[in-house]
């Protein structure tokens, strides 16, 4: 197995202050870090999941993987092109190989297009113009499991479930070889969310594709994902199998959001890690361990010194200074 | 189409408006064949008659016949309106999507340029340009362009600016779309509804400028009939007859309340929000 | 009924129905819905997109679009019937006996006045000083839970989070201590550890003040919860009432059942195809004959087809209507 996307060490900043009012404040850093010394891989055919709350950086990551934001330090490599490096025609191929599935269903369709033009806007845009576009869209809505007359059809007229499934469509027209999945389950009802679930299962295993989705809910990952990574303020906290990660949370951070998520059972007894106070803001990170503000399990020498990398077996690996400090109280 | 025709029919001011709107265009364009006199033709002996079977708008100073002279005027109008409000309209959204989806400096260039245009009071403004380069029906277009274009381009500015960060513009962006084709297909699509309501209900407006301008005599020069000269000739006649006054101001009136009841009527079509029954 | 006389309702809605008047003609929105409130309790109403809760709150604070019809029914709240007494009478009770908590405290909050100014301005019906309304603002601030009330009283909307936000929007609503708190999808727009911090504040306040609540909510987990009684609609229907655990454990009506069942978070086991409930909801504007849900029903018969099903007790307290369910 290869891996389709490898990111190293990747870094993206703003600039959260102007040159002038950095200035005049006295501050010698003016920029944020969105995201902070990130690094995984996406293997062919496999589903790589972020999880993370609003404000992680989840979505500026994706941005960043696709060329769409610059990134400062580190490495993107796509089947052995540096995306970094790339100049404007390399990313126009770059970006026929990647494809989106936008968060809001209906938002993320051109509101005066139909349907039709919609699926077979790729084609026009990377030159393809020669293909019979309208077989081309009748395949595609097949595929996504949409009668072919929806082709005429304005975004308007789809339901959630409708549109996110014309966004699907829309992502896998160029045949791509990563499709990125921005809460590709958002806004949607509970009996339509298994339905793309499958839907984009279906399609994985039938078409190859890998896919890198970004959710903050926990209950579609372990039906989607091989692999799964927790962020927080901008870094990769624990990253493993999903398997791994459900069955065995070892950073108190995973293990909070994990147990936040509340289960359609009135009995269930929930044993919760809670969390403290909020999330701290990107432009002033707390010292040492970043968690160590709301950690349950705070300890001497988190506040002063940044965490090592622990290695869990399996290639399950977290950052924390008692990993497991859990299981002992 | 046809559903807009069959939901402005529904409204009663709308339809007014519409039938108003066609009446009058329909008039100016077919006046050759509907007006019974040439309107500048002299016939001194019928000079100053009231309303008659013969003229039935009467007659003016010089006896030529007013009803003629109306429906003639009205091309002039709708020439003036139309050629102005179109090319502002379509000047107003390259540079408003142009300040609206480009770099912030080029925002802030257009927007200069814009608000110095504002800054000039319309009518003291054509008057000074007239001034210059001297009356004609060319002036008069050239000063309705270049005071419209800010009030389009400004409402195009906003309205990029809002839908440039809806997520189907990343999506587009994301899938490799150039700059150019996002603005064609997937903004002025969205932003050209509310501009038409707002040209239609200004082409009063510039009616009324250009009757303006010529009844100071700085607009479109005589014989050549126009509703600003028919009134300017009225209110110097205003002790002898009513008629010229009443004549010219009789089209300006109509095409008023025509284009701003049909042009509300679009409105309440088009944006759903003022929409009563969903 | 006699189960239900005997426990005190706060609001109780009897065989109400809404219409709006649309191009597309009649649009049913709701029809023939029946739901009670118990004295101090929480009731959770479940349903996806187009089951008509929105037209459900609208109803029950009387503000409904101008298009609206109600043809019969009745909301009866605290003695009244909202659907007969006058609008000052109606004035009066909402925000003082009947308050409510939307989705997104951004847009619920005015962003150009400050928080403690907003909550003073809400007493306004109080004879009490500016400084007791004052003094009763940081008590409720803090009772949500917002660290150091009386000095984040004079800050703006903006410069609360998210989850403050709707602590915030919580401790306004609750400020007149209701008898009613209707919640719409109070922590949907929030993060999951912020979610289970809401739902918590809501299961504390109301334990303190005794206060009942309507939730509404489509996340299933958040309900089974937060919720004594659950209430589940479908496609303007109310098709199933009983307590939490009646209603999660033993699902009198399919819909519910196939809910709980094709929810994500109740299938633990890794799998790449998830039940799911095929099918669309029906048209409201031409409802098919007999019961709404049968076109999706695995057990529809030839009777489903002709009968409305009728709305009957299947068991103590626990409310369905269905062909199926037991007598």
């Amino acid at each position: 197995m290869s891996a389709v996307l490898q990111v190293k060490n990747l870094r993206v900043r703003f600039r959260g202050l102007s040159a002038v009012k950095a200035k005049l404040k006295g501050i010698k850093d003016p920029f944020i870090d969105a995201v902070r010394d990130v690094s995984f891989s996406i293997e062919e055919g496999q589903t790589f999941t972020l999880v993370g709350e609003s404000g992680s950086g989840k979505s500026t990551l994706a941005l960043a993987v696709s060329g769409l934001l610059p990134a400062a330090e580190g490495s993107i490599n796509f089947l052995g092109d540096e995306v970094t490096l790339m100049n404007a025609e390399e990313m126009q191929s770059y970006r026929r190989q990647i494809s989106f599935i936008w968060q809001n269903p209906v938002g993320s369709l051109s509101p005066r297009q139909s349907v039709g033009a919609l699926i077979s806007e790729p084609y026009v845009v990377h030159g393809m113009k020669d293909k019979d576009l309208k077989a081309e869209a009748r395949r595609l809505l097949t595929m996504v499991g949409l009668p072919a007359h929806f082709a005429e059809r304005y975004p308007h007229q789809l339901s959630g479930g409708q549109a996110r499934r014309v966004g699907v469509a829309r992502a896998l027209a160029l045949s791509p070889r990563l499709i990125i999945a921005d809460e590709p389950t958002a806004g949607l009802d509970v009996s339509v969310q298994g339905e793309i679930l499958n839907l984009l299962n279906r399609l994985q295993d039938e078409l190859g594709v890998s896919m890198f989705v970004i959710t903050h809910n926990l209950n579609i990952v372990r039906h989607i994902s091989d692999r799964t990574a927790i962020m927080y303020l901008g870094r990769f906290v624990e990253q493993g199998p999903t398997n791994s990660i459900f069955a065995q949370p070892r950073h108190p951070y995973t293990l909070a959001l994990l147990s936040a998520n509340p289960e359609p059972n009135p009995d269930a007894n929930i044993e919760r890690t809670e969390l403290k106070g909020e999330v701290p803001s990107l432009m002033n990170r707390p010292t040492g361990c970043e968690f160590h503000t709301r950690c349950p399990f705070v300890s001497t020498d988190c506040n002063s010194t940044f965490p090592p990398v622990v290695d869990a077996g399996e290639s399950h690996t977290l950052t924390c200074h008692y990993p497991g400090k859990h299981e002992q109280t | 189409m046809m559903d807009a025709l069959h939901r402005i029919s529904r409204d009663p001011l709308g339809l007014l408006g519409l039938i108003l709107v066609v009446l009058i265009i329909a008039s100016a364009l077919l006046a050759g064949l509907i007006a019974p006199y040439d309107p500048i033709k002299l016939n001194i002996i019928d000079r100053l008659q009231g309303p008659s079977v013969d003229h039935l708008l009467g007659t003016d100073q010089l006896g030529r016949d007013l009803f003629s002279r109306v429906l003639y005027g009205g091309q002039v109008a709708l020439k003036v309106a139309f050629i102005s409000i179109a090319a502002a309209l379509g000047i107003g959204v390259f540079l408003g999507m142009l300040a609206g989806f480009g770099p912030k400096w080029l925002d802030n260039i257009i927007m200069l340029f814009f608000d110095t245009i504002r800054s000039f009071p319309t009518v003291m403004f054509a008057l000074a340009t007239v001034a210059l380069v001297g009356p004609s029906l060319g002036t008069v277009i050239a000063v309705i362009i270049v005071t419209s274009i800010p009030t389009y381009g400004r409402v195009v500015r906003t309205q990029t600016l809002t839908i440039k960060s809806n997520e189907f513009v990343m999506a587009e962006r994301a899938m490799g779309v150039s700059t150019t084709r996002i603005l064609r297909v997937h903004i002025l699509p969205n932003v050209i509804g509310p501009l038409i309501i707002l040209a239609s209900m200004d082409i009063p407006t510039v009616i009324a400028l250009e009757a303006g301008l010529s009844f100071l005599g700085m607009g479109v020069k005589p014989p050549t009939p126009s509703w600003g000269s028919i009134l300017n000739d009225g209110y110097t006649l205003i002790r002898n007859t009513p008629w010229p006054i009443i004549a010219g101001s009789i089209p300006l009136v109509l095409i008023t309340l025509g284009f701003t009841f049909l042009g509300e009527s679009l409105r309440d079509l088009i944006d759903p929000k003022l929409r009563k029954n969903v | 009924m006699s189960a239900e006389q005997k426990i005190d309702n706060v609001l109780s809605i009897r065989d109400l129905s809404v219409h709006y008047s649309t191009n597309r003609g009649e649009l049913n929105a709701l029809r023939h819905v029946n739901l009670d409130v118990p004295k101090g309790s929480i009731v959770g109403v479940v349903g996806e997109s187009g089951c008509g809760k929105s037209t459900l709150i609208s109803s029950i604070i009387r503000l409904l679009a101008e298009n609206a019809i109600v043809p019969n029914g009745s909301i009866n709240f605290e003695g009244s019937n909202l659907l007969t007494i006058s609008e000052d009478e109606m004035r009066a009770i909402r925000g003082q006996r009947m308050s409510i908590v939307f989705q997104d405290p951004m847009s619920t909050l005015n962003p150009v006045i400050s928080i403690g100014r907003q909550m003073i301005d809400i007493q306004y019906r109080d004879k009490k000083t500016k400084q007791q309304k004052r003094q009763r603002s940081i008590e409720m601030l803090a009772s949500v839970g917002i660290p150091d009330p009386e000095s984040r009283l004079d800050q703006y909307p903006h410069e609360f989070s998210g989850g403050m936000q709707q602590r915030i929007s919580i401790a306004m609503a609750l400020q007149a201590q209701p008898s009613l708190l209707i919640a719409d999808e109070p922590t949907t727009a929030l993060d999951a550890t912020l979610e289970v911090q809401i739902i918590h504040l809501l299961k504390d306040l109301q334990r303190d003040m005794g206060c009942s609540i309507l939730f509404i909510s489509h996340h299933l987990g958040v309900i089974a919860e937060l919720c004594d009684y659950v209430v589940v609609m479908y496609a303007g229907e109310v098709v199933e009432q009983g307590t939490a655990r009646d209603v999660f454990h033993l699902p009198a009506h399919p819909y519910t059942e196939k809910l709980l069942k094709c929810d994500p978070a109740s299938i633990a086991e890794k799998s790449r195809s998830l039940p799911t409930i095929p099918g669309e909801i029906p048209d409201l504007t031409s409802l098919p004959s007999g019961c709404v849900f049968k076109n999706r029903c695995d057990k529809a018969m030839p009777k489903c087809d002709s009968v409305v099903p009728e709305w009957r007790e299947s068991a103590q307290g626990h409310f369905v209507s269905c062909h199926w369910a037991k007598p």
